[in-house]
């Protein structure tokens, strides 16, 4: 099993030349593949730091031109050089606002980093002291007592992958059912069609607005976390749409052998759905899981950002509004942690999808 | 009255241009008890013939009769091993035969159904691979489990569309033995397809050939007057097995050649228009067939 999931991941694929050249088998060739898979990837992230980093001393200095020139303009050589000087010490007032040099970008990630402990150190000193009227709280059957101070960024990620699972579960269990008796279906399916397909392109912020119309009604007097519910709803009714249409492909392309097979043994519908039919879809329903995994992803940082729900979409959000000299580097420091993140989900769902999928 | 009953049985498929007239005034009866074998060339429609016959298909003319009475679709009555195996490969060995045995015996306890998938295991010699999936299986085993399963629905009729096509000579042997087993312990009506003419000189009481299609018809019966157990390797010698695999080689080699001497192939030209510079067609483009989901 350990096995299967290294190879399945492709870390086995990775780790492959290091041992043999470690063991000393075929030397020569694996100090190839090792180019190929550790060196070539790795100077192509350098490239890619160098060309970033260029690009972003270029728009600094640009940048900070045109703040002296404007000081000069308007206090004349004096506020030039001021500005100058002000701008070289590095003084957070006046650096001039642009893309931030990865070398900012990292010291903003070891900001969040040590913000991040700070906080949790709160938390903990909090939750300590809290502990006991807790205990009497939860014994006369009130609410205990949380933290609601400001979250870290490790706190910021944690929602986002709560809302993002939400809204994943919800997806899978709206759209397999109902993929499944739509693909049963040829009726069901031609008339349901149009539907399906005038809503699968609806834009999530559409999705957003509409799920927000509702659940403020139905949720009016309820005490329950709204924007939570707002955004892993949406997030789960943008993202469904894949794997309810493979979900109903899969289910209505059985190979016509196994149909046979299934004919000449006279499966009740109940057998003929769970030996027969949903077994051979299984490949493509994790396909559609997959790409609904990545779409809710995707969507999910644009709808917490509009949605004002905490996450990294509002981290985003707030952090661009803020305007802080190091923000722009803290928006760079999400968007590699959002990237990574989706890269790892993408990953472990395609462990997932191929352990589905059968040999024939 | 016969078992089952082909009476002027004619099949096509498709419509319009495309229709191929597969089967055409097929008669056939098939006594209780019998082991009937029809050899014929590929392609000229023994698949059809059999899926007639098990309710899969239905014909266009004429009618199936089973036990007098016209066949309406699929039934536990017979047994089908079909020509490429058909297990469903997310399920073990045991699994799939006891797909078969949850739909005949509906009410059996837990241990009887597990007793009676291990006896139809053993009965194909799989005993050690009865929790193996079909895709850990080799060719041969998988069409052992086929057979397995046809059995286990206990059917009256077994119909078995080219069961041991894919398998070596030898192998091929001992299953043929091993088939011919079974259904001299309790009698079964037997329908074997087969390509292979000694496999149905061994196995079988009459064969009948599948003349080569469209419009396949059945050739003249060949009755099997040869003592069983009967064992290539000793009939061989005989004289009654010479003459009968000679007469129906040349019956099926004479039929071959009279129908590839009556094809005529005929050429389609392709409708080539030059197209001329600056002429250009205004207006909807022929529609492409479109992939569709839904
Ligand atoms: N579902 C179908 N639709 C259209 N044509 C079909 C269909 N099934 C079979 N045919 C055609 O009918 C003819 C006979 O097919 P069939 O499968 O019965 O042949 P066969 O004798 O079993 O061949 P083989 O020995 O290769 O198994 C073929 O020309 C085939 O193209
Ligand atoms: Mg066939």
């Amino acid at each position: 099993m350990k096995e299967r999931i290294l190879q399945l991941t492709g870390i086995q694929a990775f780790l492959a030349p290091w041992i043999s050249v470690i063991k000393g088998e075929e030397v020569q060739k694996n100090v190839q593949a090792l180019l190929k898979s550790y060196i070539y990837p790795l100077l192509s992230i350098l490239l890619f730091i160098g060309i970033w980093h260029a690009g972003a001393t270029y728009l600094f200095s640009k940048e900070a031109t045109a703040k002296i020139e404007k000081a000069r303009a308007e206090r004349g050589d004096a506020g030039a050089l001021e500005m100058q000087n002000c701008i070289i010490s590095g003084d957070v007032s006046c650096q001039p606002n642009t893309l931030p040099s990865p070398a900012k970008v990292w010291d903003a990630y070891l900001s969040l980093l040590a913000d991040h402990k700070i906080i949790s150190a709160k938390k903990d000193a909090f939750d300590l002291k809290v502990a006991k009227t807790n205990e009497k709280r939860i014994a006369k059957g009130q609410d205990p007592i949380t933290y609601t101070g400001r979250p870290s960024f490790v706190d910021q990620i944690k929602t986002s992958l709560k809302t993002v699972f939400a809204g994943f579960l919800l997806a899978a269990f709206i759209a397999i059912p109902i993929g499944i008796v739509i693909g049963l279906s040829t009726t069901l399916r031609t008339s349901f069609n149009w539907l399906i397909q005038i809503l699968k392109p609806v834009s999530p912020v559409v999705w957003l607005l509409l799920v927000f119309m509702i659940v403020k009604t139905v949720m009016s007097d309820s005490d329950m976390d709204k924007s939570f519910m707002i955004s892993f709803i949406s997030v789960g009714l943008c993202s469904m749409w894949a794997t309810l249409v493979n979900t109903s492909m899969g289910v209505s392309t059985v190979d016509k052998d196994f149909v046979n097979v299934a004919k000449v043994l006279k499966l009740s519908i109940g057998q003929n759905i769970f030996k027969v039919v949903l077994p051979s879809s299984l490949p493509m329903i994790f396909t559609g899981l997959r790409i609904t995994l990545s779409v809710a992803w995707m969507v999910l940082i644009a709808i917490e950002l509009l949605a004002q729900s905490p996450g990294l979409g509002s981290f985003v959000w707030e952090e661009f509004q803020n305007g802080a000299s190091d923000s722009n580097a803290k928006i760079i420091v999400a968007m590699f942690v959002i990237g990574m993140i989706g890269f790892m989900l993408d990953r472990i769902m395609m462990v997932v999808q191929k352990m589905m999928s059968f040999n024939k | 009255m016969a078992y089952l009953e082909l009476k002027n049985v004619s099949k096509a498929y498709g419509t319009g241009k495309d229709r191929v007239e597969v089967l055409k005034d097929i008669n056939l009866t098939i006594e209780e008890g019998e082991f009937v074998a029809i050899v014929g060339f590929t392609g000229s429609g023994k698949t059809t013939l059999i899926n007639l016959i098990n309710g899969l298909e239905f014909p266009d003319e004429g009618e199936v009769l089973l036990q007098g009475k016209p066949i309406t679709g699929p039934g536990p009555d017979r047994g089908v091993v079909f020509q490429n195996y058909s297990l469903l490969p997310w399920l073990t060995v045991a699994q799939n035969i006891k797909l078969a045995i949850d739909e005949v015996y509906p009410s059996a306890s837990k241990n009887e159904k597990k007793e009676m998938i291990e006896k139809y295991v053993g009965m194909v010699h799989l005993s050690h691979a009865i929790d193996k999936l079909p895709s850990e299986l080799s060719g041969g085993m998988r069409q052992r489990v086929s057979v397995a399963r046809a059995l286990a629905m206990n059917p009256k009729m077994l119909l078995m569309d080219e069961p041991l096509s894919a398998l070596d000579a030898l192998t091929r042997g001992t299953l043929q033995e091993e088939i011919v087993n079974i259904w001299g312990e309790d009698r079964k009506t037997c329908l074997l397809i087969t390509n292979d003419v000694d496999e149905g000189i061994v196995m079988a009481d009459r064969i009948i050939p599948l003349n080569p299609g469209p419009e396949a018809t059945l050739g003249p019966n060949f009755k099997v007057d040869l003592a069983r157990p009967r064992v290539i390797a000793e009939i061989n010698k005989n004289d009654t097995y010479k003459h009968l695999r000679n007469e129906i080689l040349e019956y099926l080699i004479a039929v071959g050649a009279s129908r590839s001497s009556q094809k005529t192939t005929q050429y389609e030209l392709p409708d080539l228009k030059p197209v001329m510079p600056g002429r250009i067609k205004w207006g909807l483009r022929k529609k492409k067939e479109k992939l569709e989901y839904f």
